[in-house]
């Protein structure tokens, strides 16, 4: 391998690390706040992609249905679940939450969907049909079984992985989609061709991985954010409601996931199911950090990303596997160097 | 004048243990109330069914509304508040945070909350000299400050303290215990739980003896203090 060719296999590594690094940041934040281990998150970022490819095409993206009828569901259960606690005064509440803000966007898309809409307006439309997604099915899913082990959860995660990728089928078909070019340039760094795509994934991980530092370190509601990662009891007595903060945290990292799907759909073809090994490279990303640390995700990330790249030269074949196998020793030594330190995780 | 809070024939289980069975007390408000017991009789089931995070059968209500239909966070936002045994602190936020989130409930009184947030720091001058440390790295007692102080935060009318001497040295066990009567001053309630029988009956208008989950003895504090069941039992005879 020449130095150039190394060059340029890093400066792609870099780019999908970045991918991986924002769906990792929304995966630990998830987990932090909630204690459920997302398995469908990279979905998240498929589905982004693919609503903004059907408005490309000036078709109606199958985000609408499947949004309308995850809403229908929530606002279902959650309505049932007010009557039964007699809690009627909360009903107003409850619709405008579970119905009328899912519903506004994807309504907004419905009407708007086959007019010719400029890069902005679609990209934004398109993130904000997402992003009750998750939050929708933490409501369906996870609220009714909230105190439930970790291991509970992940296996309920992973049954709705499932689950999404037939509904992924079902609304968006087989077909696989590309984007239109986001910024259409091409820089000479150092000698080393650069693509302005490129550029923009790194610097869109840069800014919005920033803007998550900035709202954990500077706003109330980050700090409440990190009260319930450490403490839900806590957070409780002075009248944080997990549920509530879950819900932030599910809308916070559905936008980082959103963000990264419309990164990447201009330069990889997604499927209705591509975003599972997305996510999935993005959890061992994140698993290299133990789960815990928004830093540590970045750098694992990256680390992911490299990998990836490099062994995708040596044998393109044989790049999952080494991705994928990276988890084993990075296990064994979090298992070792964990034992020591083990109280933390033991309450509940 | 009516109770606070008004419990009534509470029975909390975990699984087929009572550990707390048919216990009825309550307070007035402006009042100290203590209960005191050995260790294992239910003293923190207690409080912790009548904040809510314990499923209790049984009648209970706050400020004239039914404690069925509210749930924690709903207590604490009408200024019922628990200092739990455990602290439950955030310790990886700074003292000055826990402080903040403390006043969660009155986010939007900004004024308010910067008010006492200079109360808390002028009765509490340890967490002023601490405030950018993490709460993970306070002392037993500096922690115990803290949480007293974070409870504070929300301008609680009803204080709950779970064994707020537990695990100090004696000269600030002393010290917390002179800072909860200057609370009655500032109007709060409060219903403290101690193992450190004395202390609390000296502090308390009105004592409740609890043993294995019920109330074995109740009364004025300063009745209890010479009672020769309760002295015999918890204040070492005299």
């Amino acid at each position: 391998m020449t130095g150039e060719i190394a060059a340029i296999l890093a400066v792609d590594g870099i780019a999908s690390g970045a991918i991986y690094l924002l769906i990792g940041l929304g995966l630990v934040l998830i987990f932090a706040v909630t204690r459920v281990i997302f398995v469908p998150f990279g979905d998240i970022a498929a589905f982004t992609a693919l609503s903004l490819a059907s408005l490309e095409t000036g078709t109606r993206p199958g985000t609408v249905a499947l949004v309308a009828g995850l809403a229908v569901l929530a606002t279902l259960i959650e309505c049932t679940a007010l009557v039964r606690a007699g809690a009627l005064s909360r009903l107003p509440r409850a619709l405008l939450f579970y119905l009328v803000l899912p519903l506004l966007p994807a309504a907004a898309v419905w009407l708007v969907a086959g007019m010719a809409l400029s890069m902005p307006v679609r990209i934004a439309l398109s993130l904000a049909l997402v992003l009750p997604i998750a939050p929708l099915l933490d409501r369906i899913v996870f609220r009714p079984i909230a105190d439930a082990s970790v291991l509970l959860l992940l296996t309920v995660a992973v049954a709705l992985h499932f689950a999404l990728s037939g509904m992924g089928l079902l609304f968006f078909g087989p077909e696989g989609v590309r984007t239109k070019p986001l910024v259409d340039a091409v820089f000479e760094v150092a000698g080393l061709i650069v693509n302005a795509q490129t550029l923009l994934i790194v610097v869109a991980a840069v800014v919005f991985s920033g803007l998550l530092f900035l709202v954990f370190e500077y706003t109330l509601l980050g700090k409440a954010l990190r009260a319930t990662a450490i403490n839900r009891t806590g957070a409780r007595l002075v009248g944080i409601r997990p549920a509530t903060t879950g819900t932030i945290a599910y809308l916070l990292a559905s936008l980082l996931a959103g963000i990264s799907g419309v990164l990447i759909a201009p330069v990889t073809t997604i499927f209705y199911d591509s975003g599972f090994l997305i996510g999935l490279k993005a959890f061992v990303g994140a698993i290299i950090a133990g789960m815990t640390s928004y830093p540590g995700t970045a750098l694992g990330s990256l680390l992911v990303g490299l990998l990836e790249s490099y062994s995708s030269f040596w044998s393109s074949a044989y790049k999952e596997v080494v991705v994928f196998g990276i988890l084993i020793p990075v296990l064994l030594w979090r298992s070792l160097s964990m034992a020591a330190t083990d109280d933390e995780e033991t309450e509940e | 004048m009516a109770a606070l809070l008004a419990i009534e024939n509470l029975t909390v289980a975990y699984d087929k243990v009572e550990a707390v069975r048919d216990v009825s007390l309550s307070i007035e408000p402006g009042q100290i109330v203590t209960v005191i017991g050995p260790n294992g009789a239910g003293k923190t089931t207690l409080l912790g069914a009548a904040i809510g995070l314990l499923r209790w059968r049984g009648r209970m209500s706050y400020d004239g509304l039914d404690l069925r239909r509210l749930d924690v966070e709903a207590r604490i936002e009408r200024g019922f508040c628990l200092v739990p045994e455990k602290r439950e602190l955030f310790g990886d936020l700074t003292v000055a945070d826990n402080l903040l989130l403390g006043g969660f409930t009155r986010r939007r009184d900004r004024a308010g909350l910067k008010q006492s947030l200079d109360d808390v720091y002028g009765r509490f001058p340890r967490l002023s000299e601490r405030r950018r440390q993490l709460a993970s790295t306070l002392s037993g007692g500096e922690r115990q400050m803290l949480a007293l102080g974070r409870a504070l935060m929300s301008r609680p009318r009803l204080l709950m303290l779970d064994e707020p001497s537990l695990g100090l040295a004696p000269l600030i066990v002393r010290e917390v215990f002179r800072i909860i009567a200057s609370l009655r001053e500032t109007g709060v309630s409060i219903l403290l739980v101690e193992q450190n029988a004395r202390a609390a009956l000296e502090t308390a208008d009105v004592g409740y003896v609890l043993e294995t989950g019920e109330i074995v003895h109740s009364g004025r504090a300063a009745d209890l203090m010479h009672d020769p069941r309760v002295t015999a039992s918890y204040l070492g005879g005299h």
